[in-house]
C-alpha cells in the first residue's frame, strides 16, 4: 500500500484523516481498545463509595511505598475485596454480551439480533423469577442465593435447547425460524414473569427486579472465576469460526459453496451465545443493548471481519459495561441503579440514531 | 474418469418430482450449456450438481465420488459455484468478498490471484469499495471474481477443476457478458469443466460446444448447438414458433424471434 500511495501524485493519495482511521482500524487497534479498557478501570477503581484517589492507588496495589499505614490498609482490604471483583466481573460480563451478540449477528445475517432479542436472556430471568417465588413457597424458607445463578443458566439453555429444536428440520437448522420463535418465546417468557410478579411479595419482587433489571451488585472474585471460562472458550473458539462467519454473509448455500461446514458451524455458535449470554444472565441479570450497540459501533470502524470483530467487541464491551457499571454505581449513591436500565437508557436512543444515519446504507 | 457422471437423478419434493430420471455424463474439460423455460428444473440440477441437495433416486458423482461423500472443504477445492442472487447484509469490502474464495489461505500469491480475478471481471481498482454500494451487474462481477479464485486455488493443488455458474449474465450488460464467455473460455482452455445455465439462447451457442435441455424436469436434448437449439426444440420445449437462423464457421444457431405469436401445441 505504501509503495502505491509513493507512486500517486498528491491529490489523488488519501487525506491525513483518512490514513489516521487506517491506522485506528488496523494495527493500533487492539493496543488502543486495551489501553481504553485499562484506563476506565482505572477510573473505575478510583470512584465510588469508598473512594481510592488515584494517588492512593500505587500503594494500595502494593506497588508503592504506603504513606498512611491505616488508609492504605483499608484501601486494600475496599480495593481487593470490593473493587476489583466488581471490575473483573463487569468487564467479563461485558466483554460476553458484547460479543455474543456479534456472533449472533453474524448468524442470522442480521445486525438487529442480539441474544436478548430471542428470549435467551428471558428464559434465563423467567426461570430465576420462578426459582425465587416457587422455590420459597415449596421449601417455606428463603432459598440460598447461590441457586438462582443456576436456575437462570439452565433457563436459558433450556429456551434454547427448545428454540434449536423448533427450528430445526431433518438435520438443518432454519435461523429465520429460530428468530422468529424466539421472538414469540421472549414474549411468552416476560408474560410469564409478569405473572410471577403479580403473585410476588415485597421481598420477592426485590430480588426478580435485579434478574429483571439487571445489576453487578454483590461480585465476588468466587463469581468472576466461574463465568471467566466462558470467555476463555469465546477465544478459543474464534479461530474455528471467524471465517465460517464471514462467509455465511453471502448465505447458507455460497457458504457451503465455499467449503464450510455450515451445520457444524451453526450448532458451534449456538453454543457458544448461549453458553455465553447465560453465564452474563446468571450473574448480571438481563443487561440489553451491549450485544446490539458495540458491534455496530466496531464495524463502522473496523468492518465486519469477525476475526478482528469477536476480539474486539469483546475487549469494547468489557470498556462500556465497566463504565456503565461505575456510573450506575455512583449516579444515585449510595443507593445503585440497575445497570440494565441505564444500558437501556443510552442504548437505545444511541442505537435509533445508528439506525437512521445507516438506513439509506444498509438497505434496512 | 469423467468430471460428472449423472445417473438416473431424480429430485421430489413431496410428490413434485422437479428432476425426473436424467442421465449424462461430463468428461474432464467439456464446456455445458444448461437451458430450458422457468421451472424446468435447471437450478435443482446445478444444485444437485454442487452437493447441496441429495438425489431422491439416482446417483450424482465429481471425480467419481457422490458431492455428499466429501467434506465440503475437500468439495470446494475441486468445484466452485457461482449463485445467481448473492446478497451481502453487512458492509463488506471487493477485496474482502473476492478473498473469501482463497479459504485460509492467505499471502502474496493470494493478492496476485485476487487482483487477477478482478481485473478479469472488469473491476480493477474497486477493491476499496464496499460491496452493497455497487450495481447489480458489478455486484455479479464480483462474485464472479470470487468463484474464479476459488477455482484458481483449488487447481493450485488439485488439477482441473469443475465450474457451475446459474445464469452468470443474468444482470451483466453486454459487453461483459461477452467478456464472461471469453473468460469461461479461458478456463475450458486449462481443462476446468464448467456448467452453465444461460437463458440466451445465443449466448448458450457461443459459449458451449454441447447444450442440454431440460423440460419439465426431463432431459429433452443433449447435444451440439446446431442440434440441440432447433425450431422443434423452441416450438416443443418453449412454446415460441420462430425460426433458428444459423451462422456459418463455425457453424453456430441464432434466435431472433420477431413476432410475439405464441406457439399451438
Amino acid at each position: 500500500m505504501s509503495g502505491m500511495s509513493d507512486a500517486l501524485p498528491a491529490h489523488l493519495q488519501a487525506p491525513p484523516t483518512l490514513r489516521l482511521r487506517a491506522l485506528v482500524a488496523g494495527p493500533l487497534l487492539f493496543p488502543l481498545l486495551l489501553l481504553l479498557l485499562l484506563l476506565m478501570a482505572i477510573t473505575a477503581t478510583a470512584v465510588g463509595a469508598a473512594g481510592i484517589p488515584i494517588e492512593r492507588l500505587p500503594a494500595a496495589l502494593g506497588l508503592a511505598h504506603p504513606i498512611d499505614a491505616a488508609m492504605t490498609e483499608r484501601d486494600r482490604l475496599v480495593l481487593l475485596s470490593v473493587r476489583l471483583p466488581r471490575i473483573a466481573v463487569a468487564v467479563i460480563i461485558g466483554a460476553l454480551l458484547a460479543s455474543s451478540g456479534a456472533i449472533m449477528q453474524g448468524l442470522f445475517r442480521n445486525p438487529l439480533a442480539d441474544p436478548a432479542l430471542v428470549g435467551v436472556s428471558s428464559g434465563g430471568a423467567l426461570a430465576a423469577a420462578a426459582t425465587i417465588v416457587i422455590g420459597d413457597r415449596l421449601t417455606a424458607q428463603t432459598l440460598p442465593f447461590a441457586i438462582l445463578p443456576l436456575a437462570a443458566f439452565a433457563g436459558s439453555l433450556m429456551t434454547t435447547a427448545l428454540l434449536q429444536r423448533l427450528a430445526t428440520h431433518g438435520r438443518t437448522t432454519s435461523i429465520a425460524v429460530f428468530l422468529l420463535a424466539g421472538l414469540a418465546i421472549a414474549a411468552l417468557a416476560g408474560a410469564g414473569i409478569g405473572l410471577l410478579v403479580f403473585v410476588a411479595d415485597d421481598r420477592q419482587l426485590r430480588d426478580i427486579t435485579f434478574w429483571m433489571l439487571g445489576s453487578l451488585g454483590g461480585a465476588t472474585w468466587e463469581k468472576a472465576a466461574l463465568i471467566a471460562p466462558f470467555l476463555a472458550a469465546l477465544f478459543a473458539a474464534i479461530p474455528f469460526i471467524g471465517r465460517g462467519l464471514d462467509v455465511l454473509v453471502l448465505g447458507e448455500s455460497e457458504a457451503f459453496h465455499m467449503g464450510v461446514a455450515v451445520e457444524r458451524l451453526k450448532r458451534i455458535a449456538i453454543v457458544l451465545i448461549v453458553a455465553m449470554t447465560g453465564a452474563a444472565v446468571a450473574f448480571a441479570g438481563v443487561v440489553g443493548f451491549v450485544g446490539i450497540v458495540v458491534p455496530h459501533l466496531l464495524r463502522l470502524v473496523i468492518g465486519p471481519g469477525h476475526r478482528r470483530l469477536l476480539p474486539a467487541s469483546a475487549l469494547f464491551g468489557a470498556t462500556l459495561l465497566l463504565a456503565a457499571d461505575t456510573a450506575a454505581r455512583t449516579i444515585a449513591a449510595p443507593a445503585e441503579m440497575p445497570i440494565g436500565v441505564l444500558t437501556a437508557l443510552f442504548g437505545a436512543p444511541f442505537f435509533l440514531v445508528l439506525l437512521l444515519r445507516q438506513r439509506g446504507l444498509a438497505g434496512l | 474418469m469423467n468430471a460428472i457422471d449423472v445417473e438416473r437423478l431424480s429430485v421430489r419434493v413431496g410428490r413434485k418430482a422437479l428432476l425426473d430420471d436424467v442421465s449424462f455424463a461430463v468428461t474432464s474439460g467439456e464446456t455445458i450449456a444448461i437451458i430450458g423455460p422457468n421451472g424446468a428444473g435447471k437450478s435443482t440440477l446445478l444444485r444437485a450438481l454442487s452437493g447441496e441437495i441429495a438425489p431422491s433416486d439416482g446417483t450424482v458423482r465429481l471425480r467419481g465420488r457422490a458431492p455428499q461423500a466429501w467434506h465440503p472443504r475437500e468439495l470446494a477445492l475441486r468445484r466452485a459455484v457461482l449463485s445467481q442472487h448473492v446478497t451481502v447484509t453487512f458492509p463488506f469490502t471487493v477485496a474482502e468478498v473476492v478473498r473469501m474464495g482463497a479459504g485460509e489461505r492467505r499471502g502474496a500469491a493470494v493478492d496476485i490471484m485476487a487482483e487477477a480475478a478482478l481485473a478479469a471481471v472488469d473491476l480493477a481498482g474497486f477493491e476499496p469499495r464496499i460491496i452493497n454500494t455497487l450495481s447489480g451487474g458489478e455486484q455479479q462481477r464480483v462474485h464472479f471474481a470470487r468463484v474464479m479464485l476459488q477455482l484458481a486455488c483449488g487447481e493450485e493443488t488439485h488439477g482441473p477443476g469443475i465450474l457451475l455458474l446459474d445464469e452468470p449474465t443474468a444482470s451483466l450488460d453486454l459487453r461483459h457478458q461477452l467478456d464472461l464467455v471469453s473468460v469461461a473460455k479461458q478456463c475450458a482452455a486449462r481443462g476446468t469443466t464448467t456448467i452453465a445455465i444461460v437463458h440466451d439462447l445465443n449466448l448458450a451457442a457461443l459459449l458451449a460446444k454441447r447444450v442440454i435441455v431440460l423440460d419439465r424436469g426431463r432431459l429433452a436434448a443433449d447435444g451440439a448447438p446446431t442440434a440441440t437449439i432447433t425450431d422443434d426444440t423452441l416450438a416443443r420445449v418453449f412454446a415460441v414458433s420462430s425460426a433458428v437462423g444459423r451462422l456459418p464457421e463455425p457453424a453456430t444457431p441464432f434466435v431472433l424471434p420477431h413476432h410475439a405469436e405464441k406457439h399451438s401445441a
